[in-house]
């Protein structure tokens, strides 16, 4: 039988440098040769007979047998003997291996049932605690844990997508030493080769690359090797840092500090280009603080007020009051305008605009009204003045120590240089060829550093680079070495929150392919390699908190935090702002800011964040150009229009994405996409923005020039491109969304019924005649319960976890760009978009929408099989197995919230994506509808364990994965047959409407209306 | 009965000079002439039309195997291609029925050299038709649930949903329709049972003739038949394309909710039908030199249709048009809108030019007898009658209640092969029909023909006795009989 024989495939990119290899010592004239060129050359150099004689000697008898061409003889034998023998084998006595039943259950499983572990996620600025939902050893589902303080029970999307993350199959599997699969052992024997040299020099060729430090005991760690290692430089980099934000604070403290907002005591908030609500798993905690005081109940007059000044639409901007776009550079002049009229000694630019000065005015005058009770706040990407600026403000408001505290930083290894200058001395060391040995653990700086630090060339100077991460990303290619990270579901460790509170973060799963976390790496380089990352955690809190370790640590574990780790505010007094205003450049600037779903770049391969549509633009899988509609027009750009971005000598190639409510004269750029070593997902997707970004210009820099190539790209947008006034104007005549200012709705609760209803009550009842006669004479069963929804519009900001949490729950595909440019992405809840007033200065809206389950269905009533029906419980119910697939309940459905599996979406071959699935949810195949089931399955779960203790289901018992996600709480779902339940008690609400509800469809799912706080004096100029 | 007007004073149905025999040699002649003397036109038509049905049987397997998502359907156009090409099949199929039964059962004699054509072309259309519904779903293999079928799942069709009162309507027509057909065949194949010289074509066609031998018994039976048949089909005429709008007329979607549909797909049926019938007519006409059977005057009388069916469709857009301005209901404003400005508003005036001021040319008496003017107007109304379908089905869908889920719709290459697939296979199946079959009622031709004493105005409904073959047609001649003497 012929054998597959183990030739390297010359097409796999393979690095072998410097160092020697077994081609290398074949041909010694390779030898010195690197990089591309040698393989490049590869196919010259193997026309010589000195290679091919290399290659007899390497493959002796293969090489020439597969050179040969078979005879057909020969051919003819071996197909006989294949057969024959194929035979044979089934005769093989299988070697005896014993199984064994699950007799005896592990305590507290229960076949079926899922298990709960509480962990934590961990993340530059403030991890998030988690619960995950664990079957059978598997873990299927994120869920946040309600006793964290930057949880509260919900998270964000990129928290829910981390479960696909950990099971991505274009995760690396093994360690590789140059392309060629080693084993732990040798790489520890060559790690402890290399730090051997580094003793003898206190670690002066050491270097290590990792991302901001949140983790207490990997912060000990770094310690430690500091301790062995004097002369080791330990970086941290992290692609969105917060370097602007500390230079403030130590302008305005002496030290860094973070400024931790209680939003939920503000009554006025100003956002300075700050995406407080956005961002990550850090916008879930200020997305609760926020919203609470957005929810008006009947009888409420008042509400707290948002003003968000930005460049771009963000989620922050998307909930403002007020929202005022202007460019990212003008934000400084703005607050030096603002804080002089507060009563600030500050230098202001003559150059602010006269238009804002009433904007200003308005502000101020808010602001100083409500003294103590409010909340100045600005992004981590406007320079270190405006956070100076800022917290002088506050200080000026008397906020400090009421709504604004000061915390220490996150980070657990604080440093002394802003994390840009230790990277550009690091470059600087790597080319001065001073670094022997260099670390890099879990980042990813060949994609993200700045485009300035060259660090391809720097890197490919040191001698020996090491690499640990969970891709064989951009930087782990270049490296000699990788070993593959594992994930934070397969590992221990610790995380700190924004407000310093620990976790431990607790593996849900062995590391599937063997991965080594960074603390297993770090424990390998202290010479600790018999110490587990397990115990490396224990060591560091049994240290820190040695009374009754045992029984706390396994409190801690339980309850998913360490108690009392919350760091005390640090108290201070903003010194005085010295220095003249700088002069706003004029021209076109560029701005870089994190993307919405992907962040840095390091989600890029992750299908259910690249498919989640980006909060304002409804775009998947591409980040854009985005403009503003009147530079457009200036320029002669439209949406889809490829475009040179060029800036000091740099540029970059992108679409244009026409944005309503961008600021003229700017142009976003988010960060992350155009990633080549992502995976199958990543790849190629969108354009790398960082080849813009220096170390001088991180943010933002000016003197842009757009210059259109003559192509144009298709961008998958899930809201297709209409002509923007007719959306507006047909929003408003179908009142779909329903928004009041707070005073009206105080004054005339009912002012937001539909004022021209298209039918006076009594006259459209025959439905509902026709149902109450069905149910009278039985023919319409009435179950115990009857299941709706309320959607707070109010609270929604439209992050997205909704989405993502869906996906997750409910075994929902991807479908990749290509279908949904054709329009088949497959979300059972989508947020809607809509804009309002002129294109320039829009306000921003948004609605989830799930399946409204109608009382009367337009879907029930034409599928010709009964594949979807009406529950006793009022559920509008898909039987996948009975549809055939007409797609006619579709047409019919007026929300547009079915969804078709046009081709077979599902993955039924990837092994572990298997793992992933929801046990309790069918996985749709092709050519069936599926759509939201209100989560039937949660459902069915709270009535088997209330039939079983034989009460009625209690109202905290069914939560449907959007709403537990939710951190704005905008989703309540329960019985709306009983008045006394939550969801009963909105729907009592004067302000809740049911969707074009003239339809007559009776929609279970309804909608409090929108109600706005304005500031008079901005509303009516 | 006594005093209806004498045929002579009309125009003659059937060429000067013609007599039983020339009528039965000539048409006979097409199926039973050899392969050789099958006119070069035959050919080209039939080659091209081999190249549809090679992509239509691809485009099948490739939609079978991988799923529907190989067309443009999205959502929300969730029917797009496929059920506009299956109510266009469904449109052309009517004239068959119409001119079969309806103008059998209005006497109207000019019908005789058409019927064929027609009832022919209703088969195949059909069977068009059919394969869309059966193929668009999401699980073809399982379309076989929509019938009624006692099974072991306990379950029965959604007898709501009209796409339910579809399936009953179709196979219905289809059924009539092809027995129908197939009953007003057997006359003629015994004919060519008994001209043809081949053995097997007589052992083969003699199958098919199932004995008719021409007897009094047989015509008589074949009377009954045929006039229960017409009596079944009229209805059917009137149900079939009534119970096709319900697809759309039961939704709520804006620009299908909408009570003219019935009449208005009926009336566009018929005008789609006819226009069908040109197309095919007028190029066989000319390949086969029929026109002595397919006279002017036929040319004329379709040209009348025509017209009239277009003025009757035209009032049916006219009325949409003023329903949705006048329910004030901004759905429907919008859907007006939509179609009139909106991005596929092309499609609509192309459709208003085509189907509604193209056929005004046929007020010109000349115009219906010109044959170039004539096959330019029916292709104009094939397109127009698609572009209707296209209209309401696409151009209503993608713009519906939410506009944040407006989508566009483009086709795909694979819709294209579906739909050019299916129009190879029609023409090949009917030029095949030509090639096998009388593509003209022989036996009815006959009755034309001045010497056969048939008045024209009578149907041939009564045999008593009077019934007798020639012995030179074989069993395949008319009765002939005359109504004059008898009363």
């Amino acid at each position: 039988m012929i054998e597959e024989q183990p030739i390297p495939s010359r097409a796999t990119p393979q690095r072998a440098d410097s160092a020697p290899s077994d081609v290398g010592t074949a041909l010694p004239e390779l030898a010195g040769k690197s990089g591309a060129a040698f393989w490049q050359s590869l196919e010259e150099v193997s026309g010589t007979e000195r290679f091919q004689d290399f290659l007899r000697r390497e493959y002796p008898d293969q090489a020439e047998k597969m050179l040969d061409e078979p005879e057909r003889r020969t051919v003819l034998k071996l197909m006989g003997a294949s057969l024959g023998l194929a035979g044979l084998a089934a005769c093989t006595k299988q070697p005896e291996e014993r199984i064994l039943p699950y007799a005896k259950n592990p305590e507290s499983t229960v076949p079926g049932l899922p298990l709960y572990f509480a962990t934590a996620m961990p993340w530059a600025r403030g991890s998030i605690g988690l619960l995950v939902e664990n079957h059978q050893g598997r873990p299927t589902k994120i869920e946040g844990n309600d006793q964290h303080p930057s949880s509260l029970g919900a998270t964000d999307s990129i928290a829910q997508a981390s479960v696909l993350e950990l099971y991505d199959p274009d995760r690396s599997t093994t360690i590789l030493q140059r392309g060629r699969l080693q084993t732990y052992d040798d790489f520890l024997t060559e790690l402890r080769t290399a730090l051997n040299v580094q003793d003898a020099k206190k670690g002066a060729g050491l270097a290590l690359l990792v991302p901001t430090i949140v983790s207490p005991t990997f912060a000990r760690q770094m310690r430690e090797v500091r301790e062995l290692y004097p002369r080791a430089r330990i970086v941290q980099w992290e692609a969105i840092h917060r370097d602007e934000a500390r230079a403030g604070a130590i302008a305005a403290f002496g030290k860094d500090v973070m400024p931790a907002c209680d939003f939920d005591k503000a009554k006025v908030v100003l956002a300075l280009d700050s995406d407080f609500m956005g961002g990550g798993p850090e916008g879930v905690r200020p997305t609760r603080d926020f919203t609470k005081h957005r929810k008006v109940r009947k009888g409420q007059t008042a509400m707290n007020r948002l003003y968000v000044v930005e460049n771009a639409p963000t989620v922050t901007g998307m909930m403002a009051d007020h929202r005022l776009p202007l460019r990212s550079r003008d934000v400084e002049n703005f607050t030096r305008a603002l804080a002089k009229r507060l009563g600030i000694d500050v230098k202001t630019s003559a150059s602010t605009s006269p238009q804002h000065d009433a904007w200003i005015a308005a502000v101020a005058k808010d602001l100083q009204s409500n003294t103590g009770a409010s909340v100045v706040t600005t992004g981590d990407w406007q320079p270190a003045v405006v956070h100076h600026l800022v917290a002088a403000i506050n200080e000026k408001l008397g906020n400090v120590g009421k709504t604004v505290r000061y915390l220490p930083p996150v980070d657990c290894l604080p440093q002394d240089k802003s994390q840009v200058e230790t990277l550009r001395e690091l470059a600087a060391e790597m080319n001065a060829g001073r670094v022997e040995v260099l670390i890099v653990l879990g980042t990813n700086p060949l994609f993200d550093a700045p485009a300035d630090l060259e660090f391809a060339q720097a890197i490919a100077k040191v001698p020996l680079k090491i690499h640990n991460g969970l891709f064989l990303d951009e930087t782990g290619i270049q490296c000699d070495w990788h070993v593959p990270g594992a994930h934070f579901l397969e590992s221990w460790g610790d995380a700190r929150a924004a407000d310093g509170t620990v976790s431990i973060v607790q593996p849900l799963i062995l590391p599937l392919y063997g991965g080594k976390s960074a603390i297993e790496i770090a424990n390998a380089m202290l010479n600790k390699g018999g110490e587990s990352a397990y115990e490396a955690v224990r060591a560091t809190w049994q240290k820190d908190r040695p009374d009754a370790f045992e029984t706390n640590w396994r409190r801690w574990l339980h309850e998913g935090l360490v108690p009392n780790t919350a760091a005390g505010a640090v108290s201070g007094t903003a010194k005085a702002v010295s220095g003249a205003a700088t002069e706003a450049a004029t021209g076109i600037e560029v701005v870089f800011r994190p993307d919405p779903t992907i962040w840095d770049g390091r989600f890029a391969n992750n299908g259910w964040l690249q498919e989640n549509p980006k909060p304002a633009t409804k775009i998947t899988w591409d980040n854009t150009v985005q403009i503003a509609p009147a530079l457009a027009k200036r320029s002669g750009l439209e949406t889809g229009d490829v475009v040179d971005v060029s800036v000091g000598g740099r540029t970059v190639r992108g679409p244009v994405w026409v944005s309503p409510g961008h600021a003229d004269n700017s142009v976003t750029l988010h960060v992350g996409y155009g990633r080549t070593r992502a995976g199958h997902v990543g790849n190629d997707a969108g354009f790398d923005a960082y080849a813009l970004r220096t170390c001088d210009a991180t943010w933002n820099t000016v003197g842009v020039q757009l210059a259109k190539v003559g192509e144009t790209i298709a961008i998958a947008s899930t809201q297709e491109h209409v002509d923007y006034d007719i959306v507006r104007e047909e929003v408003k005549k179908r009142q779909i969304l329903r928004v009041r200012t707070v005073d009206r709705f105080a004054a005339d609760p009912h002012s937001l019924d539909v004022e021209d209803r298209h039918h006076e009550e009594g006259e459209t009842d025959w439905y509902k005649k026709a149902v109450q006669r069905e149910i009278d004479n039985g023919s319409r069963p009435v179950g115990d319960y009857q299941w709706g929804m309320v959607i707070d519009l109010n609270a929604c900001t439209a992050c997205g976890a909704c989405v993502t949490a869906c996906q997750a729950e409910n075994n929902i595909a991807v479908v990749g760009k290509d279908q949904v440019l054709r329009g088949r992405e497959m979300h059972w809840i989508r947020i809607d978009r809509y804009f309002e007033g002129p294109e320039d200065a829009p306000r921003l809206h948004s609605q989830p929408i799930p399946c409204m389950h109608c009382e009367n269905a337009p879907c029930e009533s034409v599928c010709p099989v009964g594949a979807t029906q009406h529950s006793p419980e009022g559920l509008n119910e898909m039987v996948y197995n009975r549809c055939v697939g007409t797609r006619y309940c579709s047409n019919n459905c007026p929300y547009k919230v079915r969804r078709f599996n046009f081709l077979l979406y599902s993955d039924y071959v990837t092994e572990t994506l298997k793992l992933q699935r929801n046990p309790d949810v069918t996985v749709r195949s092709r050519g069936v509808m599926e759509k939201c089931t209100y989560c039937v399955q949660r459902i069915n779960l709270a009535r088997i364990a209330s039939k079983r203790d034989q009460r009625r289901i209690r109202e905290d018992e069914i939560v449907t994965a959007c709403q537990q996600v939710c951190p704005a709480e905008a989703i309540t779902f329960g019985d709306i047959a009983d008045a006394k339940t939550a969801v009963s008690g909105l729907r009592a609400q004067p302000h809740e409407y049911g969707l074009i509800e003239e339809l007559n469809t009776k929609p279970r799912t309804t909608y409090l209306a929108k109600i706005r706080n304005p500031n008079p004096e901005l509303e009516t100029a | 009965m006594k005093d209806h007007p004498k045929t002579e004073a009309r125009e003659a149905l059937i060429g000067p000079g013609h007599t039983i025999a020339s009528i039965t040699d000539k048409i006979s002649e097409i199926v039973l002439a050899p392969l050789a003397k099958t006119p070069l036109g035959w050919h080209a038509v039939m080659g091209i039309a081999s190249v549809g049905v090679i992509a239509l049987v691809t485009t099948i397997v490739h939609l079978v195997t991988t799923g529907i998502g190989i067309w443009g359907n999205n959502i929300p156009v969730g029917w797009a291609f496929d059920i506009i090409n299956f109510v266009w099949w469904i449109g052309i199929g009517h004239a068959g029925t119409l001119i079969s039964a309806v103008l059998l059962l209005l006497r109207q004699q000019w019908r005789t050299s058409i019927n064929r054509f027609a009832e022919t072309m209703t088969i195949f259309a059909v069977a068009c038709a059919g394969m869309y519904p059966l193929l668009h779903t999401g699980r073809p293999w399982l379309a076989y649930w929509l019938l009624p079928y006692p099974n072991t799942m306990g379950m029965w069709p959604q007898f709501r949903s009209p796409l339910i009162w579809d399936v009953f309507a179709v196979s219905t027509y289809a059924t009539v329709s092809i027995l129908f057909w197939y009953t007003g065949l057997i006359p003629d194949i015994a004919t060519l049972r008994d001209q043809t010289r081949s053995k097997i074509a007589r052992f083969l066609y003699g199958t098919l003739a199932m004995g008719w031998r021409g007897a009094a018994s047989h015509w008589n039976r074949y009377e009954t038949a045929t006039v229960l048949l017409a009596g079944l089909s009229t209805p059917l005429v009137l149900s079939v394309h009534s119970v096709v709008s319900f697809d759309f007329a039961a939704g709520i979607v804006p620009g299908w909710h909408t009570t003219v549909f019935p009449p208005y797909f009926v009336a566009g049926a018929i005008f789609a039908g006819f226009a069908m019938v040109l197309t095919l007519a007028l190029p066989i006409r000319a390949f086969y030199g029929l026109k002595d059977f397919i006279t002017e005057k036929h040319l004329d009388n379709m040209g009348k249709v025509l017209l009239a069916t277009g003025l009757i469709v035209t009032y049916g857009y006219a009325m949409e048009a003023f329903t949705c301005w006048y329910s004030g209901s901004a759905y429907e404003g919008y859907a007006l809108q939509n179609r009139l400005s909106g991005p596929y508003g092309l499609f609509y005036w192309a459709l208003i030019l085509t189907n509604c001021t193209v056929p005004n040319i046929l007020w010109w008496a000349p115009a219906r007898r010109n044959i170039w003017i004539l096959f330019a107007v029916s292709m104009s109304v094939n397109i127009g009658m698609w572009l209707e379908r296209f209209v309401i089905i696409v151009v209503s869908l993608h713009r519906d209640f939410l506009p944040s889920s407006w989508g566009m719709y483009s086709p795909t290459m694979w819709d294209w092969g579906m739909f050019l697939g299916t129009i190879g296979f029609f023409v090949a199946a009917f030029f095949l029909f030509l090639r096998l079959m009388p593509i003209i009622a022989m036996f009815e031709i006959r009755l034309l023909v001045p010497k056969s004493g048939v008045t024209g105005k009578e149907l041939p409904h009564d045999h008593d006795g009077g019934a007798h073959s020639s012995g030179a047609q074989g069993a395949g001649a008319p009765a002939m009989h005359d109504h004059a003497s008898r009363s």
